[in-house]
């Protein structure tokens, strides 16, 4: 490795009104290397990041490449430096073709004519070289997640990219494509290229970093090596504090069967089959974790098992009774709670204050009205035992919950739900987006929920999760039940196979 | 952090209300740009405008009647607003509730007023009610975009207003004289609005509008009724999440809103010099253009019931003091036309730049949220 690193941030501080973003934060990268950003949301991460690609400027500190000082003003300028960006979004042309989505918005070599067959074919090229076999004439939106990923990657070799930003990358990906895509960020390290990779997936970074910087709160608070790092240590470094990843779990009886979905049938938006002749039994004091690809029909059955998507098929059975089809309402007076995988699409209404939100569901009980009206003294009081209770951080029991942290937000939901012990929860994504501290205390929320005797179906993508809060794992591929594990002796690899839609010879 | 909260909070919303005034002042200044450009005294003019607005007890007396409809209408509006449904269809509304209380007046054998004026005023509700369900209905379970229907029942109202009160309606007398004025006789005296404060002319409409803005207000924010209609003009997919019927909700909504309306257009009829309803054959012939003017004094009020009261008695006085202007400085009197609309260009397209003030307290508060918790993520999850 070169002594003078390729990219070198020095000093960077980012003040935006009443947020220091970044403080004094040095950041560098040598050719060859993944060095890993690794913080919670708000860690100032993405600042740092748009700081170097050109979309914000730094109030204090200076970026140098190949040691010499530089100014980046646009991502024009990045672009020009051979900096690229794959963005956690992708940003390509639905409707066009791979190669026109590569050109896009480069000069052509045949002036005011496209010069798609040379694009095509250096993209080829590119694809041999670096494992992202791509079809250039294939159309943007029929590609596979994965697909559309080596697009971005593409583009910004394709810009002769030698220093490469890839924010949270895996995020949609599946473990073998995760595997694929890691292929292929070895080869461009191994070719002088240097990376930054931001992610929290902690597994992720320990198996693909050469360095790791640990920010919180807009500050540098630790430097890591893989060999010398663990989980937890990289956890603790990022909240501050130690961190539980997987709660404990003290055994529990479990009982009859709660939740019993069987021979289920949900269309989804697009008028195709997403469940598809989908059965599971969760029994009272157990956690089933429903573990897959987002988009293999786990919303669908959420939503079809809260009453919120029509049935076509089959039958779903709370507590004894026969809740298939029944209104949302319906299904609630049963017994069934919902923490649903949209925090703000559907969990809360981002308008209402944080006491207007805890009243979402039972806004009609008597115990909340005085002849008719709103008795605001108990409200207050219900809300306020709930934001205790649950640490729901708000300034005031007035405050819109839009303004409350992802977490908080969160932990309003779960509070809202739990509360007069459910016969059945349904969390979707329970701590999708949250920080590490609320969702570990999330994760110890359900484990005692579990104690109380509630049947629980969590359906989440993180494999972190399934493995450290179920009892047992269902895993779901294009609408079917791929089959179920025991997370004490299946591995991450056997999940993962039948997450890609391989069926196990075997399922215990 | 509380108190300075609270504080701000209560400074940005003063700011949000005062920008209707300014958008009022901007409109002004147009039209003195108008009057000067027409050789009269702007001066003059709005001095004349006050005082015929506001200068006299009968100049407040007449400001008020003309309130009465818009604060009515305003009402109405706001509670559709409120569940994310507009209401374009306040004059036909108005009009399907004047017929239906007027014919309940017709046709009804006298009675007291005990008996017969509650009754009127619950049939102007009745057809102003089911004016509203119609594009209601449609909206929730059809998906017909209820700005569309609703002006287009706005045009069925007025063509059916026409045929009643030339036909079935009219005054025996007109057709004896031959002269056909398209009005009903004179309806009877126990749904005459009764009369306040010893005037011959200031009825109870003003007050039965102010006491159906106070009702909205403990709707919407005092009921289990109204936080689901606000829970479903917040957010219909969190409400259905939550149970709350939401088809049901906006049928509902437009339902209310059509009611409020229809009681403008009852009160219009039995507060009226004549006591009889009457029309030159369009809609504003009868509701004097009160079912879209209490659009603006709803935004005007900041879609708020309480706000909406005094909003309706400025523009009630705009509309009042505009033909005393006219009167005092000889201009045409499209120049009152104009005006008017000025207001509403001013006060609609300062709607946003109000609703700007209002969140900055909310963001405010999400800063202060930061400051104390910083190593939290935000609602959407982005960083600053």
């Amino acid at each position: 490795m070169a002594d003078t690193p390729m990219m070198e941030m020095r000093a960077i501080t980012k003040r935006f009104p009443g947020v220091l973003a970044n403080d004094n934060v040095d950041f560098d990268v040598r050719a060859g290397e993944v060095h890993t950003l690794l913080g919670e949301n708000g860690a100032g991460k993405s600042t740092l990041m748009k700081i170097l690609y050109g979309l914000y400027q730094a109030d204090e500190g200076e970026v140098l490449l190949d040691g010499e000082p530089v100014v980046i003003d646009s991502p024009t300028t990045a672009i020009s430096h051979n900096i690229g960006m794959i963005h956690q979004h992708f940003m390509l042309v639905e409707t066009l073709t791979v190669a026109e989505n590569v050109a896009l918005g480069l000069p052509s070599s045949k002036g005011a004519f496209t010069d798609l067959d040379v694009v095509s074919d250096h993209i080829v090229e590119l694809g041999g070289k670096y494992g992202l076999d791509l079809d250039p004439s294939a159309v943007v939106w029929q590609l596979a997640v994965g697909q559309k990923q080596r697009v971005e990657i593409l583009k910004a070799l394709y810009r002769e990219a030698h220093l490469l930003i890839l924010d949270e990358p895996t995020a949609v990906l599946t473990p073998q494509e995760v595997d694929q895509l890691f292929g292929t960020l070895r080869q461009l390290t191994a070719d002088g290229r240097g990376l930054i990779f931001i992610s929290h997936k902690l597994h992720e970074v320990l198996a693909l970093s050469d360095r790791i910087t640990v920010l919180r709160q807009g500050r540098v608070t630790g430097h890591a090596t893989p060999d010398g790092a663990t989980r937890s240590s990289l956890a603790e470094m990022m909240v501050g504090r130690e961190v539980k990843l997987a709660p404990d779990k003290p055994d529990v009886t479990v009982a009859e069967p709660a939740l019993v979905v069987s021979g289920l049938e949900v269309y989804g938006d697009r008028g195709l089959v997403a469940v598809d002749d989908f059965s599971l039994e969760v029994r009272a004091g157990e956690i089933l974790g429903i573990a897959g690809v987002s988009g293999n029909g786990q919303r669908e059955l959420a939503e079809a098992i809260a009453g919120l998507r029509a049935v076509t098929k089959g039958s779903i059975e709370i507590a004894g009774t026969d809740v298939t089809n029944n209104r949302p309402i319906e299904v609630r007076d049963v017994g069934l709670a919902y923490v649903p995988e949209g925090r703000m699409k559907d969990g809360c209404i981002a308008s209402f204050t944080v006491s207007e939100n805890v009243l979402l569901v039972d806004h009609r009980e008597s115990r909340f009205l005085n002849r008719g009206l709103f008795d605001f003294g108990a409200i207050r009081e219900h809300s306020q035992g709930l934001v205790d209770e649950y640490s729901v951080k708000t300034p005031t029991l007035e405050t819109p919950v839009r303004s409350l942290s992802g977490g908080n937000i969160q932990k309003l939901i779960l509070a809202r739900e739990l509360e007069g012990t459910p016969t059945v929860l349904l969390a979707s994504q329970p701590t999708r987006g949250v920080d590490i501290g609320a969702a570990e205390y999330i994760h110890e929320r359900l484990v005692t929920q579990r104690e109380e005797g509630t049947a629980i179906l969590v359906i989440s993508e993180d494999l972190d999760e399934v493995f450290g809060l179920s009892d047992r794992i269902a895993v779901m591929y294009e609408g079917q039940v791929m089959g179920i594990v025991d997370p004490a002796t299946a591995t991450r690899e056997q999940v993962g196979l039948m997450m890609a839609g391989v069926r196990p010879e075997l399922s215990p | 952090m509380t108190q300075a909260g609270g504080s701000l909070r209560v400074s940005s919303k003063y700011l949000a209300y005062l920008v209707p005034l300014g958008a009022v002042g901007f409109a002004l200044l147009v039209a003195t740009i108008m009057l000067l450009a027409l050789d009269a005294s702007p001066i003059e003019g709005f001095r004349a405008l006050f005082r015929g607005a506001f200068g006299s007890t009968d100049a407040l007396i007449e400001t008020s009647l003309k309130a009465t409809p818009l604060l009515f209408v305003g009402v109405g509006i706001t509670i559709a607003f409120r569940a994310n449904v507009i209401n374009i269809g306040g004059e036909g509304q108005m009009v399907a509730g004047g017929l239906l209380s007027t014919m309940a007046a017709l046709w009804l054998p006298d009675m007291s007023a005990f008996i017969m004026l509650p009754t009127v005023l619950i049939m102007g509700f009745v057809g102003g009610a089911i004016w509203g369900f119609i594009p209601g209905y449609l909206k929730a379970y059809f998906g017909v975009n209820e700005i569309l229907s609703t002006i287009m029942l706005n045009v069925v109202a007025v063509q059916l207003m026409n045929y009643l009160l030339r036909q079935p309606l009219i005054d025996p007398a007109e057709i004896e004289r031959g002269t056909r004025i398209p009005q009903t006789e004179r309806l009877q005296e126990g749904a005459d609005l009764p009369l306040m404060f010893g005037s011959d002319r200031l009825h109870i409409g003003p007050l039965l509008a102010v006491l159906a803005a106070i009702a909205a207000y403990i709707l919407l924010w005092r009921t289990p009724l109204g936080y689901r209609l606000r829970a479903v003009g917040q957010n219909p997919d969190a409400s259905r999440y939550a149970g709350i019927p939401v088809k049901r909700t906006i049928t509902l909504a437009l339902t209310l809103s059509g009611a409020l309306c229809g009681l403008a257009g009852a009160v219009l009829v039995f507060g009226s010099e004549g006591h009889r309803m009457v029309t030159d054959g369009s809609t504003a012939g009868f509701t004097g253009s009160a079912g879209f003017n209490g659009i603006v004094a709803a935004l005007f009020g900041g879609l708020h019931p309480i706000f909406t009261i005094p909003a309706s008695f400025l523009f009630g006085g705009l509309l009042v003091g505009g033909l005393s202007l006219q009167r005092a400085v000889q201009v045409p009197s499209a120049l009152i036309l104009a005006l008017n609309g000025l207001v509403v260009i001013f006060v609609v397209s300062t709607d946003r730049y109000r609703q700007r003030l209002r969140d900055q307290d909310a963001r405010r508060a999400a800063l202060q949220t930061v400051e104390s918790e910083p190593a939290g993520d935000r609602g959407g999850g982005d960083e600053p």
